[in-house]
């Protein structure tokens, strides 16, 4: 028993020491913040974004030059964010969805609407990338990022342009070497692109059709998986994957031989952008963030750290050419053209494109 | 003043026992009869005994909790048999619980990099001359590593079971001329029941919803009810069909509880 009462105490004086620790590293960080003496010192800012989605050297020059102090939270699935969100008790100012996210919080009266005259750096953004169907004049949003679906192949075991179709995929001679990704409206989606048919189609004819056809795909498919695909295409698991061009590009850091292609018969085309949610506390930050955002040098040193398409064009500038003309990442406008961006199909759709994607999961190879 | 003491000390449990228990299967068998919209239907059970998806899924979800829970016993019986023989038993049965400590991912993680194209147990197979085979995304990967994170939990019972066993019977047994494998079958295996039914339900249950190794070592080709539990509450968000198969996992343990009950031996 003295035992058991001595290691209680044990543990308690070890957590209350943590505490008080961390207590004393927040007070140091904030104290160095406010020694920067900016007008609105006690002022925060919540962020709430995808993990690993910043560069962590801006946020910090963000508090620097307006004396903010940023909170910064971070979700991993549209989902998750939306949940939070909707349930309210959180403090977000900035949020960053997908586009088919934004149509459902805007239905959903989650978003603020955008003051445009207090928005400065529209005007470096590529008007291809505004006005999108999800957000017409961009009342609720502004492009963070944006990126296709697309496929990736191992040259090792993949002759490099052979690749160029979403039917590609079909060939017999990729039994069991292709890796989806565990998503039922990309890869319900890529089937329909292939077959000529909207990713955004509604009608049962064409999804039945798309679902009979990604079924005859089994033979070849290794495995569905998710964020894993990453580590599996590193180390040479599979030959080919079909996955985002942002997680194309991590892997891609990793190994050499893996390459990314946007199939020409079209697809998806994505984008995150910044929003301000109706839990915002602090407007005149949240303004301040994406005007921030939205400076071509901060755009551009952002694109370099997280590796995904800026749709700011002056910020495209200051890039690298060796990023800016590599079609993989920024495909030509032909290309782009064929692609669409996901429309929030309701309630009853969505479950009809995952009752048939479970469904191809169920099939027997 | 004893009954208001027992009264008192049991309040946590009744409160644990009502919000933690009997709140969320209300909750579940209430979203169970709504469809996506929030209204009230019965469709969702209609659709689960109609579509040949969800049978197949439960034959599945079933057929592998089964496989599963005996390739455990196999490796555990004997295991736990020669562990409650050997000088320092608690030392080892804490050396297999040990891996319960470590967190379900990492060991999954972990068996990637053992049973990947390129991991350790390939290059093994490549060095004695068999060559690499394709060992992850495999119906036998996603069995080996349930069966490995579910072990302790069927030797911790089973053993448990064997150490109470009174030696003297044992003892008996040999004296009036049994031989050891007549003693282990009719004295140490029927002695061990309890053990033995403890762990079958300690593995058999949570093995049905695994859905974590189905996608990271089955590579979703091994699909079980817990895969569609997850897409329909993180994904289609149809919350109402997720709970649908969670009352029926819930129906399903039910039976195998009372299926390995233990059944009291009239005049004893």
């Amino acid at each position: 028993m003295k035992k058991l009462i001595n290691l209680t105490l044990g543990i308690s004086l070890a957590v209350a020491l943590l505490l008080g620790f961390s207590w004393g590293m927040n007070r140091l960080e904030n104290h160095q913040v406010k020694s920067d003496n900016a007008p609105n010192q006690k002022e925060t800012l919540t962020i709430y974004n995808w993990g690993d989605y910043i560069d962590p050297a801006i946020l910090k020059s963000f508090q620097k030059e307006t004396g903010y102090r940023v909170n910064y939270e971070t979700f991993d699935s549209n989902e998750a964010m939306y949940t939070k969100i909707k349930q309210g008790g959180t403090h977000y100012d900035v949020a960053i969805p997908s586009e088919y996210m934004v149509e459902k919080m805007r239905q959903d009266n989650l978003l603020m609407p955008l003051d445009h005259d207090k928005l400065s750096g529209l005007q470096h953004y590529n008007p291809a990338f505004l006005n999108e169907p999800f957000d017409p004049n961009n009342k609720y949003s502004v492009p963070y990022f944006w990126g296709t679906l697309g496929i990736v192949y191992n040259d090792k075991y993949v002759k490099p342009g052979s690749i160029t179709s979403w039917n590609d995929l079909w060939q017999a001679q990729y039994r069991k070497q292709i890796m989806l990704i565990d998503s039922a409206r990309d890869i319900m989606g890529m089937t329909l692109a292939s077959s000529g048919q909207s990713v955004n189609t509604k009608n049962e004819a064409e999804l039945a059709a798309a679902q009979g056809k990604l079924s005859s795909l089994m033979p070849n498919v290794k495995a569905i998986v998710a964020d894993e695909i990453k580590t599996y295409m590193a180390q040479d698991e599979a030959a080919l994957a079909v996955d985002y061009s942002g997680d194309a590009a991590e892997m891609m850091q990793q190994n050499k031989h893996l390459h990314y292609v946007v199939p020409e018969d079209g697809g998806n085309l994505w984008f995150d952008n910044m929003v301000i949610p109706k839990t915002v506390q602090n407007k005149k930050a949240a303004y301040a963030f994406i005007n921030y955002m939205s400076r071509p040098e901060v755009a551009a040193q952002n694109a370099e750290y997280v590796g995904y398409a800026t749709p700011n064009q002056d910020a495209m500038k200051l890039l690298p050419k060796s990023i800016t003309q590599d079609k993989a990442w920024y495909p030509d406008q032909a290309v782009l053209d064929r692609l669409e961006t996901y429309q929030n199909l309701g309630p009853d759709w969505t479950q009809r494109y995952n009752d048939y994607f479970l469904e191809f999961k169920m099939t027997n190879q | 003043m004893h009954q208001t003491k027992a009264f008192n000390y049991s309040v946590p449990y009744y409160a644990w026992l009502l919000l933690f228990v009997i709140a969320p299967v209300i909750l579940l068998l209430f979203e169970s009869f709504m469809d996506v919209h929030g209204n009230f239907t019965l469709n969702n059970y209609q659709t689960y005994f109609s579509s040949g998806t969800y049978i197949r899924m439960t034959f599945n979800s079933v057929f592998f909790a089964f496989m599963v829970t005996v390739i455990t016993l196999a490796i555990s019986y004997p295991m736990a048999l020669i562990m409650s023989r050997l000088k320092h038993a608690q030392f080892w049965l804490m050396l297999v619980i040990l891996p319960t400590w470590v967190n379900l991912l990492l060991k999954a993680y972990a068996f990637i990099g053992l049973f990947a194209k390129q991991g350790t147990l390939n290059e093994f197979l490549t060095f004695v001359g068999i060559g690499p085979q394709q060992i992850m995304f495999t119906d036998g990967a996603f069995m080996a590593v349930a069966a490995y994170v579910q072990i302790p939990f069927m030797i911790m019972p089973i053993f448990n079971s064997l150490v109470e066993i009174d030696q003297s019977l044992v003892n008996a047994a040999r004296d009036l001329g049994a031989s050891s494998a007549q003693t282990l079958r009719k004295v140490i295996i029927p002695l061990s029941m309890n053990g033995v039914r403890t762990g079958v339900q300690a593995v058999f249950i949570p093995t049905l919803s695994l859905f974590m190794i189905t996608r990271l070592i089955g590579g979703n080709r091994v699909i079980t009810l817990g895969t569609a539990i997850e897409e329909h509450f993180l994904v289609t968000q149809n919350w109402g069909m997720g709970s649908t198969i969670g009352i029926i996992l819930i129906i399903a343990m039910a039976i195998t509880m009372y299926l390995t009950r233990d059944r009291k031996q009239g005049g004893k």
